[in-house]
């Protein structure tokens, strides 16, 4: 038995949460051993952005080993779990390129082998597969980007790069800028490098989905925020806008995969993709909002980056044990076997509620007060008195907008077609609801959820903090009275609480009236109407497919769906139909058109390669020569 | 602090009060216009205090989330409530901004949608998954056309933007600003489910949206989820008819001009209500597949209308 190791994280990961939070409220350290690790040692360093990124990490590993504890059964993955949990919080922490890299390596390779779970089919194999190969193509970036900066400031301290950093020649600027935000983007799940990320994340167990969409991916979020506002700043109006773009595509992109997807969890593995992209939006607004020296307005769209960064790690780590819970209790990921699950499941259902209702953005929880940011920091833009930026900042608006549509009507169907009706399976109908302390790890990230949203006013100044420390330059971007905070000159103020309050106040009005006009509040118990038919079946219900349909049929020329009938009717006439199987799925645009042209082209030039592979030793030998000959004419 | 729980009030009855009455005198202008002599213009009213005297059926397949939705819906319109002004030139809560407000409507249909699933049956699963589908494409126009007027009152507040327009009334009658205007009016036509996106009159099951969703709700469940309807089309109107003909609304709160502007008020919600009766019987229902390009036409106009802060000063 596993539980008490994950007992033992769970505290660990409480404390380092802890210990982030001190970082967060300018409590800042450094570490250096010498000894462990070549190139530099390993050095650590506090500071609010790092403690940040750390409570997060903490919080989100305490969840999810708690629930680990009572979901987990099998004795393996427990190494595996524990040098994941410790490599993601190391990374936020790592103060030079080597420290860093080995943290981000462990990180990956740990994820790697946790998402194959000793699986042996081919849908494991494949999505492990293709998550090896995207994570070491990114790796390549960062290595080649952080060498490239290191080579020419002659250090690989963190610090000394930023140090360094005004006197970069542009085209070195920007070319290691390239290779680290493809690294780091590639990481973050962004469209169109997120091939892998639906894959994985929904073969992974559960507790580690959740860390993985939760927390890994916002390490290249830091990545980036790391490498655009300090180790390459100030860089030019370009890598602004187009973190913006990439940001407002991957937001809508996700969305509409998540949309039509009747797996639960790649519902929330593509959904994840939409949340990275609603935080660059931010991240890329606060890089044209620097530029265009506007320190205040960067300081927003920073602080609203990082809020919704944190929001998504509550609900989504919580949405994704909640379909942890379901597939346990069901045994299928598809949701057109579910239905009727909070009858059987009332936990559960509650909890993926709060994730769901937060994700949508609804007052007064966690995603609509850093949505809301999001959007206060896009709609002034206005004060930046560029047209080509304004453009940009308007379609910006409008995907976020768009995206904050389709994830309303993405979540109805992820909990109504889970959890709403009747069971659609047997397994659905004799499902059970978690364990304890499942319902546990659930319900703390539920309270998460309110209090993230409830305490706006608290968090904002401190992420305020944050954003001044990573841009450099104090200012004040919002203000904060009572219970109300503003933003920047006045420009729209926001009270979570006494919103709040206004809504219990109005769910108790209606109860009162209905009192005070004497109705007599009576409900019989009947059928649901359906027409005359004798019973109600879950046939009769609508299906995953069905209520994404007319998304699918608007946005036609994204999905492009493909039609498959397979009919077999009676030998005496076609219109007696014996069986019947019906099939819409949306085509993989990304991957068509994008991933297998490269492959080919790459297929094409290791053939061409496989011509110098004689299998002589000699002639390798021979290589080896001429390659050293080559690097000592160049030098 | 009692003038201020005041004004809450105040706001809470005219809304919640005012919203049957909207219904009814729409409902007798399109009787009237088609030569019907119509039911009464009182008639909403009689017919929620019907259903509030009656048992309700629940279906034995529903949870708690269809129980609990008609007093949501309610919730996030009393709130709503609040946050647009009515009478004065300024909303009751003084944070109060055109994006809360549009996030409280989704609250609702957020709701209703899943109260719509919660029965099994297919109806209401068609009518939850056709609302979400127009309200999600609905969502871009309604930002576009408050960035539009963010650029020109330099506010997403309210109170702000009110107050805006009360120092330079020309503003309103920019051409920037009636483009924002027919955006959100074809905006409304989709969110409160009218001709020509929904029809409010029928029961006919392949053109319904709302109707259907709401299919399985009975006594004062019903009652509560009509008054609710009610009042977000008594909220988009008044929010139209005040952001965009901002004129002769008082500024301070004594009893004369809260008398003038509840004429203003009463006034300028008659001549929408008459042309949103004009215009529902002079169109035919689109086909549901046809939406999508009448909301892309919205979202184009309120995009103009962001143009034309740039072009039109």
């Amino acid at each position: 038995m596993t539980a008490p190791l994950y007992a033992i994280v769970t505290g660990f990961g409480l404390v380092a949460g802890s210990v982030g939070i001190t970082g967060v409220l300018g409590l800042t350290w450094t570490l250096r051993v010498g000894a462990i690790v070549p190139l530099g040692g390993l050095a650590l360093e506090m500071d609010p952005l790092a403690g940040l990124f750390l409570a997060l990490v903490g919080f989100s590993v305490a969840a999810s080993s708690c629930y680990a504890v009572g979901y987990v059964t099998a004795r393996r993955g427990a190494g595996a779990y524990v040098a994941f949990a410790l490599a993601l919080g190391v990374v936020p922490l790592a103060a030079n390129a080597m420290t860093f890299l080995l943290a981000w390596e462990v990180m990956s390779l740990a994820s790697w082998a946790l998402v194959l779970d000793g699986r042996d089919d081919v849908p494991s194999r494949r999505a492990a597969w293709v998550y090896a190969v995207m994570t070491h193509a990114g790796l390549a970036c960062l290595l080649a980007g952080m060498l490239l900066l290191a080579s020419h400031t002659g250090t690989l301290h963190f610090a000394d790069w930023r140090a360094a950093s005004p006197t970069l020649p542009a085209g070195l600027r920007n070319a290691v800028w390239f290779l680290l935000a493809v690294g780091f983007a590639s990481k973050a799940g962004v469209i169109p490098l997120h091939v892998w990320l639906p894959l994985a994340h929904s073969a992974a167990p559960s507790h580690v989905s959740a860390l993985m969409s939760g927390v890994m991916i916002k390490l290249g979020v830091y990545g980036l925020l790391r490498a655009g506002l300090e180790w390459l700043a100030p860089g030019p109006a370009w890598w602004g806008g187009a973190l913006l773009i990439l940001g407002a595509l991957s937001a809508v992109v996700g969305i509409l995969y998540a949309l039509v997807d009747a797996d639960l969890k790649r519902l929330l593995a593509f959904s994840s993709i939409d949340n990275v992209g609603v935080i660059l939006i931010g991240v890329g607004g606060a890089l044209l909002f620097v530029r265009a020296e506007a320190e205040s307005l960067a300081a927003l769209a920073l602080i609203a980056a990082l809020y919704h960064t944190i929001n998504h790690a509550a609900f989504k780590t919580l949405l994704f044990l909640g379909a942890g819970a379901v597939v346990h209790a069901t045994r299928t990921r598809s949701m057109e076997a579910y239905g009727g699950l909070i009858k059987r499941m009332p936990w559960t259902a509650a909890c993926f509620l709060a994730g769901a209702v937060s994700i949508s953005a609804l007052p007064p929880l966690n995603g609509f007060v850093s949505e809301w940011l999001t959007f206060q920091a896009l709609l002034q833009s206005v004060r930046v008195a560029q047209p080509g930026v304004s453009l940009i900042f308007a379609l910006g608006t409008a995907a976020l907008a768009l995206t904050a549509g389709l994830t309303a009507a993405c979540f109805v169907k992820a909990f109504g077609i889970t959890f709403l009706a009747l069971p659609r399976s047997d397994a659905a109908e004799h499902a059970h609801d978690a364990t304890v302390s499942m319902r546990l790890a659930m319900a703390a990230l539920a309270v998460a959820c309110v209090a993230l949203g409830l305490g706006a006013t608290v968090i904002v100044p401190a992420l305020a903090n944050v954003a001044a420390s990573v841009l450099g330059a104090p200012s004040e971007p919002t203000h904060v009275a009572a219970l109300t905070f503003s933003v920047v000159g006045g420009f729209a103020s926001l009270s979570p609480v006494i919103v709040a309050a206004g809504l219990v106040a109005g769910l108790v009005a209606p109860v009162v009236f209905l009192v005070a006009a004497g109705s007599p509040r009576r409900a019989r118990a009947g059928e649901t109407w359906g027409c005359g038919r004798i019973v109600q079946t879950p046939r009769m219900e609508y299906t995953a497919g069905a209520f994404a349909d007319p998304f699918k049929r608007v946005f036609r020329f994204f999905y492009r769906p493909v039609k498959r009938i397979d009919l077999e009717v009676h030998p005496e006439s076609r219109f007696f139909v014996r069986r019947m199987e019906y099939a819409n799925p949306a085509r993989a645009l990304f991957d068509e058109w994008l991933y297998r042209p490269v492959l080919r082209g790459m297929r094409a030039l290791a053939g061409y390669a496989q011509a110098l592979q004689s299998g002589n030793a000699a002639a390798y030998l021979g290589y080896i020569l001429a390659a050293l000959l080559a690097l000592l004419v160049l030098r | 602090m009692t003038r201020e729980l005041g004004l809450v009030l105040l706001q809470v009855v005219i809304v919640a009060g005012g919203a049957p009455l909207l219904v009814g005198a729409l409902r007798t202008m399109k009787a009237r216009l088609v030569g019907r002599r119509g039911p009464r213009v009182l008639q909403p009213y009689a017919d929620l205090a019907k259903l509030l005297r009656k048992d309700a059926v629940v279906s034995t397949t529903t949870s708690w989330i269809f129980r609990v939705t008609p007093y949501v819906l309610i919730a996030s319109m009393l709130v709503a409530a609040l946050i647009v002004p009515l009478l004065l030139a300024r909303p009751v809560l003084d944070f109060a901004g055109l994006v809360l407000l549009m996030y409280l409507f989704v609250l609702g249909t957020f709701f209703l949608a899943l109260a719509g699933l919660d029965a099994g049956s297919a109806f209401g699963g068609m009518g939850s998954s056709r609302e979400v589908a127009v309200a999600a494409l609905a969502e871009p126009t309604i930002m576009v056309a408050i960035l539009a007027l963010a650029l020109r009152a330099e506010t997403t507040n309210l109170g702000g933007i009110m107050a805006r327009f009360a120092e330079a009334p020309q503003l309103a009658a920019n051409p920037g600003h009636l483009l924002a205007f027919a955006a959100l009016f074809l905006v409304m036509l989709a969110e409160t489910g009218r001709l020509p996106v929904d029809n409010p009159a029928t029961h006919l099951e392949l053109t319904m949206i709302h109707e259907a969703m709401v299919l399985e709700y009975s006594g004062h469940y019903l009652a509560l989820v009509e008054w609710a309807s009610a009042m977000k089309l008594f909220l988009f109107m008044a929010l139209l008819a005040n952001l965009f003909f901002p004129w002769g609304m008082p500024a301070v709160p004594t009893l004369t001009a809260l008398a003038i502007g509840a004429l203003v008020f009463a006034g300028k919600l008659a001549v929408l209500t008459a042309g949103l009766a004009v215009l529902e019987t002079a169109i035919a229902k689109l086909r549901l597949f046809r939406v999508p390009e009448m909301l892309a036409g919205s979202f184009a106009l309120a995009l103009l209308s962001v143009l034309a802060v740039f072009l039109l000063p």
